[in-house]
């Protein structure tokens, strides 16, 4: 698959296959375009080629009706959380129940409660986006994300800045929710520690292409010189320190000197 | 060369915008209307028409008033005094009603539209609510559109009928025109299809331009904060630009050739 924004090519002939049921993670340094590639899963970019496979279907070629039927059956954990900010919390968990089933509002409220219950917030079912810390908000739209049961939930840099306990929390519920609910999860992140340890499979992202694949295992012991500067956090190496420039000495003395 | 690259340039993103703004409306528009985008749009209904009320109708009072006075003074030397009724609601009708309160409601509608879309863009709400399968075109493009379209009409109703209560308080409470002539002889001037049905007619016109400017302003705009500001700063000042330019074109096609 390969896709360009204007002139820039932000993949080049990338390949990536998602395992059902497990947690794979696509990690590379801020920049390399890992939300465009969530997008392109639900569809929301095209590629320019190549092509995309939900459960089998290519979503490329998706009509607008099968496109939409496609995306009840995944959900994406936006970095800002995405919350209705004129919602109470319960309000936004019910929302795509609301949209997308018949149910009572009896029911509704039930499910509502349980969804709150996993991640821990159901005593704040009442509040207002704007009254929960980020954390709290992030673990909101997370119960919104799994209303529908969805077969896939796309995690969009989940610990970007959390605190140790929020992002610990986070750990252990995507590691949970993907157990307990059986669903394939696609994690963007770079936070080399946390995946690690909940990864079943991680893919390394950087320069357009794939630079590393395999089991946090694989991926430790990686002799590649660019993935090991992605997970010691060298400031130079494979990728530069610098972005691009004439040398410092030209700039401050002129051409020629 | 430079320039000319500049110019074309230009023209061509110009050209693009309003394709991409044509293309939104039709997005939002061409699917039937759902009995759940009903209660939206009432709700909407609320916000952008009953809120700015307040404004209107304090604009329509002392327009009224300002008229009333300015017209006396300008009247009273020839003895038409007895034609202020008239003078007030025939202007009220067919101008002042649907301009100012199309300036108006672009200054406190338009930009609140605009900045409450950017900002749902920005917040990644629109992109969620696609990925939650809904389209955000029908969810939240198309009940701000037709909220803008009933309300303005509406209000501009209002401030005209205002503004001509306004007109016999000071002309007739206060600078002590008849009541009688003021009444009857607006009743003999003031033509319903004429005056009334073209001042709608307009009022619905300034409706569409300035609530799709402002939608698609929204809808546009690049989600930073710099970005969302000069979105609105835009949405008041093409839509106000809008409606006094095409306040022009209408008075002529309604009034000017006979």
């Amino acid at each position: 698959m390969t896709f360009r924004r204007g002139d820039r090519v932000i993949y080049d002939n990338v390949s990536i296959e998602v395992p059902k049921g497990k947690i794979t993670a696509v990690m590379g340094p801020s920049g390399i375009g890992k939300t465009t590639l969530l997008r392109l899963i639900g569809g929301q970019l095209l590629p320019d080629s190549g092509d995309i496979l939900f459960d089998n279907t290519s979503v490329v070629s998706m009509s607008r009706g099968e496109l939409y039927a496609a995306r009840r059956r995944m959900s994406m954990l936006f970095q800002s959380g995405a919350l209705f900010t004129d919602m109470t919390v319960g309000d936004n968990v019910a929302f795509p129940l609301k949209e997308h089933t018949r149910l009572s509002d009896d029911i509704i409220d039930t499910i509502v409660a349980l969804k709150l219950q996993a991640v821990g917030l159901r005593g704040a079912v009442n509040m207002m986006p704007s009254e929960l810390s980020g954390g709290m908000a992030r673990r909101a739209a997370l119960a919104r994300s799994i209303a529908l049961d969805p077969d896939l939930i796309m995690y969009d840099e989940p610990f970007a800045g959390q605190d140790p306990i929020s992002m610990g929390v986070l750990v252990k519920l995507i590691r949970e929710l993907n157990d307990a609910l059986d669903v394939t999860s696609i994690v963007v992140t770079h936070d080399v520690t946390e995946v690690l340890t909940i990864a079943d499979y991680i893919y390394i992202l950087a320069d357009k292409r794939i630079i590393g694949k395999g089991t946090p295992d694989d991926i430790r012991n990686s002799d590649s010189a660019l993935v090991q500067q992605f997970l010691n956090g060298e400031a130079d190496g494979p990728v530069p320190f610098h972005y691009p420039a004439p040398p410092l000495k030209d700039s401050l003395l002129g051409e020629g000197s | 060369m430079n320039l000319f690259q500049h110019i074309g340039r230009e023209t061509i993103g110009k050209v693009a915008a309003i394709g991409r703004a044509g293309l939104m409306l039709f997005g939002a528009l061409a699917s039937l209307p759902k009995l759940k985008n009903v209660y939206l749009t009432v709700r909407q209904i609320y916000v952008v028409g009953v809120q700015s009320l307040l404004i209107i109708v304090v604009s329509g009072l002392f327009i009224g008033m300002v008229m009333a006075l300015q017209g006396y003074t300008i009247l009273v030397d020839y003895g038409a005094e007895g034609s202020l009724g008239p003078m007030v609601a025939l202007s009220l009708l067919r101008e002042l009603g649907p301009v100012v309160t199309a300036l108006l409601f672009a200054g406190r509608a338009g930009s609140a539209l605009t900045a409450e879309i950017g900002l749902m863009k920005a917040t990644e709400q629109l992109s969620s609510l696609e990925m939650m399968a809904v389209d955000p075109l029908r969810r939240v493009v198309a009940p701000r559109f037709w909220a803008g379209m009933i309300s303005m009409p509406a209000l501009a109703v209002i401030f005209s009928a205002v503004g001509i209560l306004g007109g016999h308080l000071v002309g007739v409470d206060w600078l002590g025109v008849d009541a009688g002539s003021y009444w009857s002889l607006m009743q003999s001037t003031v033509e319903w299809e004429k005056d009334v049905i073209n001042g709608v007619i307009k009022s619905l016109v300034f409706a569409l331009v300035v609530t799709w400017i402002a939608i698609f302003k929204g809808y546009d705009s690049i989600p930073t904060s710099e970005g969302i500001s000069k979105a609105t700063t835009e949405t008041v000042v093409f839509s106000s630009l809008a409606v006094l330019g095409l306040d022009f074109v209408l008075t002529a096609l309604m009034f000017g050739i006979e």
